[in-house]
């Protein structure tokens, strides 16, 4: 008996989503010869980033157990206020740097307002960031009346194309922020304190723990990661589309999220999940376009996977019930 | 040990319920061996043992929650496989759980009926469900409306609402999981009512219970588990509570209370005329250095909600805290904390536990501080919750288990270690014997004594008169939101207690 009770039984959950992942690599580069290039999988990588860091964002929400739906919408709002800086300050580094700083800090005052309305309102997440989503998009329309922000710096537009480390720099934006906020999530109080509010808020309220300033906190998160993302997706374009930037962009950062392995019910987060979770749809959707699938089917392929995820979550939980 | 092994003649109906060598094992490990008993129609027996011993799992497969890793159970004669609750309902079989099945929103004749309602037609018959929960409730003497909205309820009238469900369901195996705990005296003494008239009918009832006075009290016959394995059955006639604890423990129980200890002079917290918005109006009293305060009352006394008060859980209207001499807000259970107030609640799965986190942050979420600079020092953590383990005889199946797996008193434990790490020097305890086993009372009475000499102070809040009398030099009663009385030494009496509680005598 002594030694069953030592024997490690293996995770399946918690590796599932690493295993999706090679197993979808390897199959892939297998009946694609176009898909095995390095180059495609920089590209893959770039692609994902901008919702992937979302997504990463969007992860501490979940896991405090709430959610953002307003991400898209923010993102052309936060996108069109940096490139409006941009132009308003000028040509050159200045303008850039302030542009920068301007999404930021646009994305963490959308987001606080967000936190703000769920927490001291005491409303569902879901109505509030449903409500903002519709605000965002709206504020974003009126600015630009429906047409595009556009940047008339030349500085700008290297930080979304530029290269470095050998990598697309959306993409190690990406990646260095996932371990920024791997970090975070596991090795901080303010991680611990976001995971116990996801798993019982009454029980980290009775533990003493500020849960309004804990989950407010995680919306601020989420909305500097748009900020992130919107600085990106801006400066590739170097404009910005009011009406069509960031449409479904939730969508794809909840998948992310889900696919990783986070628990839509909050207290079990994983960040290199999310970031995993992001990699897969990529490869899904860049296998498509090589297999030419209609592009209006890849919207399906998307939602049935989102559903298997989260039906293969339930039933490990429902087993152990 | 007794066994059973009964040769009914040939033309003798075969028992409602037989038990035929059921064994149970969770990962390779048994956590119930072999158990074979027989039960007549209209029988009530009792089932005791500690925490661990097997009581719930041997529930959970008669109830279809687990199947039976060997062994099979017949029904009248005829082997059954309850595989589901609901397979189990068709048989007859319902369990009361310890945890309520009740949806908060819906009203009570809703909830009575869920899943097995009457219809005309397509159309739900609410009138006569209605009907049908009214003359349930009335037989068992509660004063609850069939349209009351269920979340409203004293836990004392949701256990009314799961009996009277199962009372609706023609049960003919009806299973309780400690139902008096939430219960006061007189609503237990409804329930053994209602329970004498079910065996009238020639229901079958097994009964769990951890006061074994009502076990006597109320069983024909007691099934007595150790360990997964059966010590003894015996007729309840025939034997007394104290055999009765020595089966369960294993040895003989001395003394359960530790010496009471005279606490310093010097005043800790002072409580002046204290109010919160409808429960709680001009409360008032002190607590000593080193003292063990206890506070009885019935159940919606206002106990729990003065606990809360104090601890910037909820909103206080009026009157002031006075802690070592300072006055303080106490707003915020952060602000308590600061003032080294510390509070173990009564629901521990709800609000002392995170169940799917480990042993080590459980222990370090009120306290997390201690555990941080920039960032987490997990190794710290690790180490600490080590020591509380050894200190408290902490045993998990394996260290890196979620608290979810351990037993009611090591997750007790747990609790407990979570505010001392804290560093209290107010513990305020709400109910904290409630559903573990005697042994571990024991030790938790021990263990709040050694507090008290170490000069923490402590208010032990407790509905089993007998704690509160053996534990405490002196007990505040609270009746209606209010302080009814405080007894002090020889007035400590149940007598006493009671009258100030009822407000009768």
């Amino acid at each position: 008996m002594a030694i069953e009770a030592k024997k490690r039984r293996f995770d399946y959950a918690r590796w599932a989503p690493l295993i999706a992942l090679v197993i979808l690599f390897v199959v892939s580069c297998a009946i694609s010869a176009d898909f095995r290039s390095v180059r495609n999988w920089t590209n893959i990588l770039r692609q994902v980033s901008y919702t992937g860091i979302i997504a990463l964002g969007m992860t501490f929400v979940i896991a405090s157990g709430g959610i953002d739906l307003s991400v898209g919408s923010m993102t052309a709002l936060v996108g069109g206020v940096a490139i409006l800086t941009l132009n308003r300050v000028g040509d050159g580094q200045t303008a850039v740097v302030a542009a920068a700083g301007a999404a930021l800090l646009c994305g963490a005052a959308a987001g606080l307002l967000n936190g703000l309305v769920t927490v001291k309102g005491r409303i569902a997440p879901f109505i509030v960031t449903l409500g903002t989503m519709s605000v965002f998009r709206s504020v974003a329309l009126y600015i630009a009346q429906a047409g595009e922000f556009r940047a008339e710096s030349e500085a700008y537009h290297e930080i979304g194309t530029g290269y470095a480390l050998g990598l697309p720099v959306p993409a190690l934006v990406f990646l260095g922020l996932a371990i920024v906020f791997h970090v975070i999530l596991n090795n901080t109080r303010y991680g611990r304190y976001v995971l116990a509010v996801g798993a019982s808020e009454d029980v980290a309220r009775y533990s003493a723990i500020r849960v309004g300033l804990v989950k407010c906190v995680t919306y601020v998160i989420s909305g500097i990661s748009v900020g992130v993302t919107a600085l990106l997706v801006s400066s590739r374009l170097n404009s910005i589309s009011s009406s069509s930037e960031g449409v479904m962009y939730e969508l794809d950062a909840i998948a992310a999220v889900v696919i990783g392995g986070t628990s839509m019910s909050g207290g079990k987060a994983t960040v290199f999940g999310t970031v995993i979770g992001a990699v897969i749809l990529g490869i899904i959707n860049n296998m498509l376009v090589m297999m030419e699938v209609s592009p209006y089917l890849q919207g399906t392929v998307k939602g049935a996977v989102i559903i298997t995820a989260v039906l293969l979550q339930y039933r490990r939980t429902r087993g152990r019930g | 040990m007794q066994n059973v092994t009964h040769t009914p003649a040939d033309d003798a109906p075969p028992p409602l319920l037989k038990i035929d060598g059921i064994a149970k094992a969770f990962d390779g490990v048994l956590v119930l061996n072999n158990i074979h008993i027989e039960v007549a129609k209209g029988e009530i027996l009792g089932i005791i043992g500690e925490n661990g011993a097997g009581k719930s799992t041997l529930l959970k497969i008669l109830a279809g929650i687990h199947p039976p890793t060997r062994g099979t159970i017949l029904i009248e004669g005829r082997t059954v496989s309850p595989n589901t609750p609901r397979a189990a309902g068709k048989l007859g079989i319902t369990m009361i759980p310890q945890e309520f099945n009740l949806v908060d929103t819906l009203a009570v004749f809703e909830n009575i009926f869920l899943g097995h309602e009457k219809h005309i037609g397509p159309i739900l018959a609410k009138g006569r469900m209605k009907q049908r929960a009214r003359e349930a409730l009335d037989s068992l003497g509660a004063d609850i409306a069939p349209t009351a909205v269920t979340g409203d309820l004293s836990v004392a009238g949701k256990q009314m609402v799961e009996i009277a469900k199962a009372l609706c369901r023609k049960s003919r195996i009806l299973i309780m999981d400690e139902p008096t705990t939430a219960l006061s005296e007189r609503e237990t003494e409804v329930l053994f009512s209602v329970m004498k008239e079910l065996k009238r009918q020639g229901v079958m009832i097994l009964f769990v219970s951890h006061r074994l006075e009502e076990v006597r009290k109320i069983c024909d016959r007691v099934l007595v588990l150790r360990d997964g394995y059966t010590i003894s059955i015996a007729d309840t006639a025939k034997t007394d509570v104290y055999e009765m604890a020595k089966w369960m423990v294993g040895r003989e129980l001395n003394q359960v209370f530790p010496e009471k200890i005279a606490p310093d002079d010097e005043v800790v917290l002072r409580v002046d005329r204290l109010g919160t918005r409808g429960t709680l109006h001009n409360v008032t009293f002190e607590l000593k250095k080193g003292e063990v305060l206890g506070v009885a009352g019935l159940g919606g006394s206002g106990r729990t909600e003065l606990a809360e008060t104090v601890m910037g859980l909820r909103r206080r209207t009026a009157g002031t805290i006075t802690v070592k001499g300072r006055k303080r807000s106490l707003r915020s259970p952060r602000s308590a904390v600061r003032s080294k107030l510390g509070f173990i609640s009564e629901d521990r799965q709800r609000q002392g536990l995170i169940m799917d986190f480990q042993v080590p942050p459980n222990i370090t979420l009120a306290n997390l501080r201690q555990y941080s600079t920039v960032f987490l020092r997990k190794s710290r953590e690790k180490d600490r919750a080590r020591e509380y383990a050894r200190e408290f005889g902490i045993k998990s199946p394996d260290p890196d288990s979620p608290v979810r797996l351990l037993s009611g008193g090591n997750q007790q434990k747990v609790y407990v270690s979570k505010w001392m790490d804290t560093g209290p020097e107010i513990l305020i305890l709400d109910e904290p014997t409630r559903g573990i086993d005697v042994n571990a009372k024991r030790d938790l009475y021990y263990f709040i004594q050694s507090l008290a000499k170490s000069g923490i102070s402590c208010i032990l809040i407790s509905s089993e008169l007998e704690e509160v009398i053996g534990m405490c030099r002196r007990v505040m009663v609270m009746r209606e939101g209010t302080v009814s009385g405080v007894l002090e030494g020889e007035d400590v009496t149940e007598e006493n207690v009671m009258r100030l509680a009822t407000g009768i005598g």
